[in-house]
């Protein structure tokens, strides 16, 4: 069969592959290239080593927002998946009105990120008006406004798929525990947190990974005010790039660190969370 | 935690929005000052919020092209990539398995690594048009559909394949009548992912469009948030609001499909 498939190869690969090659394979082997080299455009570029690796790491407001952007992976994730957690163990109790209330949930999930940023600092910096202050201010406003923002954003995702990972739970497993004199806290911790452990990974995974990667919603909430202390990795690089000149090299040496970092941490987490999943 | 709770929870989780809306209808001046009155007699403004946003920015044309790179490029992924991914799957060589890798690894590289060089390549190439988008878009979001694609190929008995090949079929008939059919679902799935993804993102058209001729929804909002000193607040009140109810509008008509979509999407990750 594989032969009488192989002859019409073209059909099948060409059109992916071409757009592949074009709008991924190619700029990610120039990305790595010019990231070694000085440049404003690619005909210009001059090899100059690590050097805007050096500059890179070295690079204060860099270093500031990879702090900013891990202390905000980690809260986000946390605040997210708990919260996500707790309420699709109350939507699979069969509420009523749940399916109205997943809706309501998820709904903002499906808002752009540059809308989300701008209708979230009208209602922050309307709060904060009161009390004489605006989100431009401190970047500790910018912070947990970020917190909340993408948590609204986020926890209807991860609520879909912890209900899902819920629903797969055999009941007999919490019955037979309960018969065996298990409380409500020791069925959850012996019982559903193991079996929920494929759906914890998928869920922490993505929530470390946007958190890192985020970009949108620093974009509109705050563009990194006060003076790039709320900026993040991700409009970090997006500045080198675009805001200043002859750092084009530096940025890109930066994006590649980032696309290290993200996939160091995304390797790591999904270690650590795979390790702990118990066979089904 | 019951029904009274949560709906309580409902009501604060969709009040941004309603919050919005309500300043739409405010006069501009009004809105930074005191984003939580209501429209009152002497704030109210009806439409004409609406109506600038829409003669001075082109929001509508906005919406025109965000619907045309969303819509082409979602069936160019689903049928280019699914193609592609049958084939990986079902022909072992070492290029399709190297193939399949690419894609993964695709998944995980931020947009950032690939954003400048990217905006230099669609250029030079003169893909900064919304047709030359569709085929970036298919490039880029390429990884994660030929995953989720390969992901339900290998779940089809290879049987039903072979009887259709032995009957005469040639690959492009089986591939089109025996096995786009029995991954409809996937179809959806993978649809409804890339259309969230697509419709709402910022940096890619922003960055490889051109934006003087092109803007898309996410571009308009940016552009008129930042026109300094000439920001037009009641426009943009208007403006995120018409950019939020096509997709309320979207996600009420196909609800189930999206959730269902997104629980297949992260089970196969």
């Amino acid at each position: 069969m594989e032969k009488a498939i192989r002859r019409y190869a073209p059909i099948f690969i060409i059109p992916t592959f071409a757009a592949f090659a074009i709008g991924f394979i190619v700029p990610f082997l120039m990305g790595l290239w010019l990231s070694l080299c000085d440049f404003t455009t690619v005909t210009d570029a001059k090899y100059v080593g690590f050097s805007n690796y050096v500059k890179a790491l070295t690079d204060p407001v860099f270093r500031h927002a990879f702090w900013f952007t891990a202390a905000f992976a980690v809260v986000s994730l946390a605040v997210i998946n708990v919260i996500a957690f707790a309420i699709a163990m109350a939507l699979t109790r069969k509420l009523r009105g749940t399916n109205l209330f997943r809706t309501v949930f998820f709904m903002p999930n499906l808002i752009g990120g540059i809308v989300l940023g701008y209708i979230w600092q009208l209602i922050f910096n309307g709060i904060l008006a009161h009390f004489n202050a605006a989100l431009a201010l401190s970047e500790k406003y910018g912070f947990w406004g970020l917190v909340i923002l993408v948590a609204w954003q986020q926890i209807g995702y991860m609520m879909i798929i912890y209900i899902a990972g819920l629903q797969a739970i055999p009941g007999e497993l919490n019955e037979a525990a309960a018969i065996d004199g298990a409380s409500g806290w020791q069925k959850l911790w012996k019982v559903t947190l193991p079996m929920m452990m494929p759906a914890i990974t998928i869920c922490t995974f993505l929530s470390i990974t946007n958190g890192f990667k985020l970009f949108d919603q620093n974009l509109s909430l705050t563009a990194g005010e006060p003076a790039q202390m709320s900026e993040m990795l991700a409009l970090n690089i997006y500045n080198t790039f675009y805001s200043r000149v002859g750092w084009e090299g530096v940025g890109q040496a930066k994006a590649v660190i980032f696309f290290l970092l993200v996939v160091a941490i995304g390797l790591v987490q999904l270690k650590v969370t795979r390790s702990k999943e118990v066979q089904q | 935690m019951g029904t009274g709770f949560f709906t309580v929870v409902s009501l604060v989780y969709i009040a941004p929005i309603v919050i919005v809306l309500f300043n739409s209808f405010k006069s501009k001046i009004f809105i930074n000052m005191e984003p939580f009155k209501l429209p009152g007699a002497d704030t109210y403004v009806g439409l004409q919020n609406y109506a600038n946003a829409i003669t001075k920015y082109d929001f509508l044309k906005a919406v025109g092209w965000t619907l045309f790179i969303t819509v082409f490029s979602v069936l160019a992924i689903l049928i280019c990539t699914s193609m592609f991914a049958w084939y990986i799957t079902r022909v072992h060589t070492r290029f399709t398995k190297l193939a399949y890798i690419l894609c993964v690894f695709s998944m995980v590289v931020p947009f950032q690594m690939v954003m400048f060089t990217l905006s230099l390549v669609t250029d030079r190439l003169g893909l900064n048009t919304p047709w030359g988008l569709v085929v970036i878009y298919l490039g880029f979001g390429a990884g994660l559909s030929v995953f989720m694609f390969c992901g339900f190929v290998k779940a089809i008995p290879i049987e039903i394949e072979e009887a259709a090949l032995i009957d005469g079929c040639s690959p492009l008939q089986t591939f089109f009548s025996v096995v786009l059919p029995i991954m409809k679902p996937t179809y959806i799935s993978v649809g409804i992912l890339e259309t969230m993804w697509i419709w709402n993102d910022f940096l890619l058209p922003y960055l490889t469009l051109n934006t003087n001729k092109y803007k898309t929804i996410a571009i308009v909002v940016q552009y008129m948030k930042g026109s300094y000193g000439r920001v037009d607040m009641g426009a943009i009140m208007a403006a995120l609001i018409m950019a939020v109810i096509p997709v309320i509008v979207f996600y009420l008509s196909c609800q189930k499909y999206i959730i269902k979509g997104v629980a297949a999407g992260a089970v196969k990750g």
